[in-house]
């Protein structure tokens, strides 16, 4: 332990120890802080006096009796039908995930085994689409949509959802193709199997992981969009982000931030529970794309 | 695999992705071109005991009738470009004629709409994109270093910022540096000045909108690298360590060139990602002092007289924008295709 090498890496060890340290509390205080503070009153979230308030619930106590209050929960869910946006959302997020791998994991199969150079092409395309800010692509939407009165409908939202998902479902699922052996299909298909029947019986069974994997970045994408649903979407068919964004404009001048922060948390949820069930599918499914180049 | 198994493979993915992608592109082009009808005015004499008096009146029925009939709205060529919310030629050689100065013309320019959005949009996408990727990098190095049993829990923690919903995560953060938020009010209370406000100077909310996107994507380049770190060989960093490389060395030489594709990978997306940025815009309601082009294609949808040639000259110029910020990655990405291929 004399050894002077050794001695400097310690010191550099605790550096680095505290940066990651730090790194936590950057990424995580505000979450707790929030979910903490959804259970106050609005005087002490925001407290002019003293931001300890929000901790010990100062406010809360004198105009509710209690330290905790669920006050903002009950504006929420039950005054503004939060519950409804949360059935909307559950609706379209389970069908973009479904259709999407549905067509992804046709198409991603077809771009593994080919060899052809369009394939290439078609990938290619498919970045340049990934690229394209979506709210640009609504923009092309919504004058169609008015004119087929199609506009304001969930199936609609759903299906523009597929689409935008595809460049990016197609990519990963190719990856993940590529990474089984072709051996296996054309073995299914040297036993008599279709190409289709190879793909369905054989190569599905051991690409699960990669489905799983695909499948909840589809899932982030529908949950987490605001461009296509804000807009798309009319007042009773809201999700949850538009439906938050909605509340700002109109909370904010009746003084009840309060239902908006519980509603925010409400949404935030199910993602911590995402994380914590699937944290390792989502690591491999950031880097699939990336360590093969 | 032979050509009509392929295509009956990639069809239904490639039929969404033209007919929900690449046809509204062209959508958006044609309506680029159009812009809506003027209100129709009447004009009628009313005469009351005073005299006549010419008066104007909007017809409504006919208004809407012309617009149901021609919902593109008449031809107007590159006016939706040229006029003074797009790329405003007229007002940009005005303000360049009448500043005497380089930083005048500037702030002129920066109060036209198209080139206030594009000053952020810019700004945002070549800050946050760099800043990612070194604080990825850092804390891949740190996580690295860690224990076993504390790898886990700190990598779920780190992934939180980027798996919540943008405009939720930026909401969080709004309510925070709010005056009465948390970090509003230790501010205030550091700089002993209780009118100081990070939403109300136009640079303090820049750098917040900043500090919200590098919080939001370092995890992205944090996982990213993370795994590329477990890729790099031990044998060669052992021979390193024993040629005499110290730890520093050992990262700038053995480590670092082995992340070189990873940082054209995360520079890739990171730029695609940052130039749309819009959610932070709409939760920091910022647009006082910053909005982003996303933000103004945004606006003109979604207000009461929604302006779809507006919006449609926005997205082309916003596209535009995208494919050249991706062209040199994409030119790479190709001759390194076209170099493995023959």
């Amino acid at each position: 332990m004399s050894n002077p090498a050794q001695r400097r890496s310690t010191s550099l060890a605790i550096i680095s120890t505290g940066f990651v340290l730090l790194w936590i509390m950057v990424a995580a205080a505000p979450f707790l802080w929030t979910l903490w503070g959804s259970f106050k009153v609005q005087g002490d979230f925001f407290s002019k006096a003293d931001w300890t308030n929000a901790l010990y619930g100062v406010r809360t106590i004198v105009e509710t009796g209690d330290s905790f209050t669920s006050n903002g929960y009950y504006g929420a869910w039950v005054e503004h039908g939060f519950g409804e946006s949360v059935i909307n959302t559950m609706i379209v997020v389970v069908s973009t995930v479904v259709i999407s791998l549905t067509l992804g994991t046709l198409g991603g199969y077809a771009l593994a085994r080919s060899g052809f150079k369009y394939s290439f092409w078609i990938l290619m395309l498919a970045l340049v689409f990934r690229a394209m800010p979506h709210i640009t692509l609504v923009s092309g939407y919504l004058l169609p949509f008015f004119e087929w009165n199609i506009w304001g409908y969930i199936p609609t939202t759903i299906v523009v959802l597929v689409a935008i998902n595809q460049p990016f479902t197609l990519w990963m699922l190719h990856s993940f193709f590529l990474n089984i052996p072709k051996d296996l299909d054309e073995s299914a298909m040297v036993d008599g199997c279709t190409r289709f029947q190879a793909f369905r019986h054989v190569i599905i069974p051991v690409m699960w992981p990669g489905v799983i994997t695909t499948g909840l970045f589809s899932f982030l994408l529908a949950y987490n969009d605001f461009a296509v649903t804000a807009s798309l979407l009319s007042q009773e068919n809201q999700t949850m982000i538009p439906k938050i964004a909605s509340f700002l404009g109109t909370t904010q001048v009746e003084g009840n931030v309060m239902f908006a922060v519980a509603a925010v948390v409400s949404a935030m949820i199910p993602l911590f529970l995402l994380v914590m069930f699937f944290q390792r599918q989502i690591v491999s499914g950031l880097t699939a794309g990336a360590v093969k180049g | 695999m032979p050509h009509r198994t392929f295509f009956w493979f990639i069809i239904p993915s490639l039929a969404a992705m033209i007919l929900f992608i690449a046809l509204p592109v062209i959508s958006v082009i044609t309506q680029s071109l159009h812009v809506e009808h003027e209100k129709v005015l009447v004009s009628s004499e009313s005469c009351g005991p005073f005299g006549c008096k010419q008066i104007t009146t909007i017809d409504a029925a006919a208004t809407s009738e012309l617009r149901a009939d021609q919902p593109l709205g008449k031809f107007s060529g590159f006016d939706n470009y040229t006029n003074r919310n797009h790329l405003a030629f007229e007002e940009v050689v005005l303000a360049w004629k009448s500043s005497e100065s380089i930083g005048a013309f500037v702030e002129k320019l920066l109060n036209l709409p198209f080139y206030k959005a594009l000053a952020f949009t810019l700004t945002y996408t070549f800050v946050v994109t760099p800043f990612v990727i070194v604080l990825g990098l850092a804390i891949a190095l740190g996580v690295n270093a860690l224990p076993k049993f504390a790898k886990g829990p700190t990598i779920f923690v780190s992934l939180l910022p980027m798996i919540v919903t943008p405009l939720i995560g930026s909401l969080i953060l709004f309510w925070m540096i709010d005056g009465d938020g948390v970090i509003g009010a230790s501010i205030q209370y550091i700089f002993n000045d209780p009118d100081l406000s990070l939403k109300a100077s136009p640079s303090l909310t820049w750098m917040m909108l900043i500090v919200y996107g590098i919080w939001h994507s370092a995890p992205f380049s944090f996982i990213v690298f993370y795994a590329g770190l477990q890729s790099v060989p031990e044998d060669t960093l052992e021979a390193a360590t024993i040629d005499g490389a110290n730890r520093w060395q050992r990262i700038r030489y053995v480590v670092v060139p082995y992340m070189k594709p990873l940082v054209v990978f995360i520079t890739l997306m990171q730029l695609m990602d940052n130039f749309r940025v819009l959610e932070p815009i709409v939760s920091f309601a910022s647009e006082a002092s910053a909005t982003s082009l996303s933000w103004i294609i945004y606006k003109d949808l979604t207000s009461d007289t929604q302006l779809f040639g507006s919006a449609a000259a926005t997205s082309v110029l916003t596209i535009i924008g995208i494919a050249i910020l991706l062209l040199p990655v994409l030119f790479r990405t190709w001759r390194d295709f076209s170099r493995t291929a023959h």
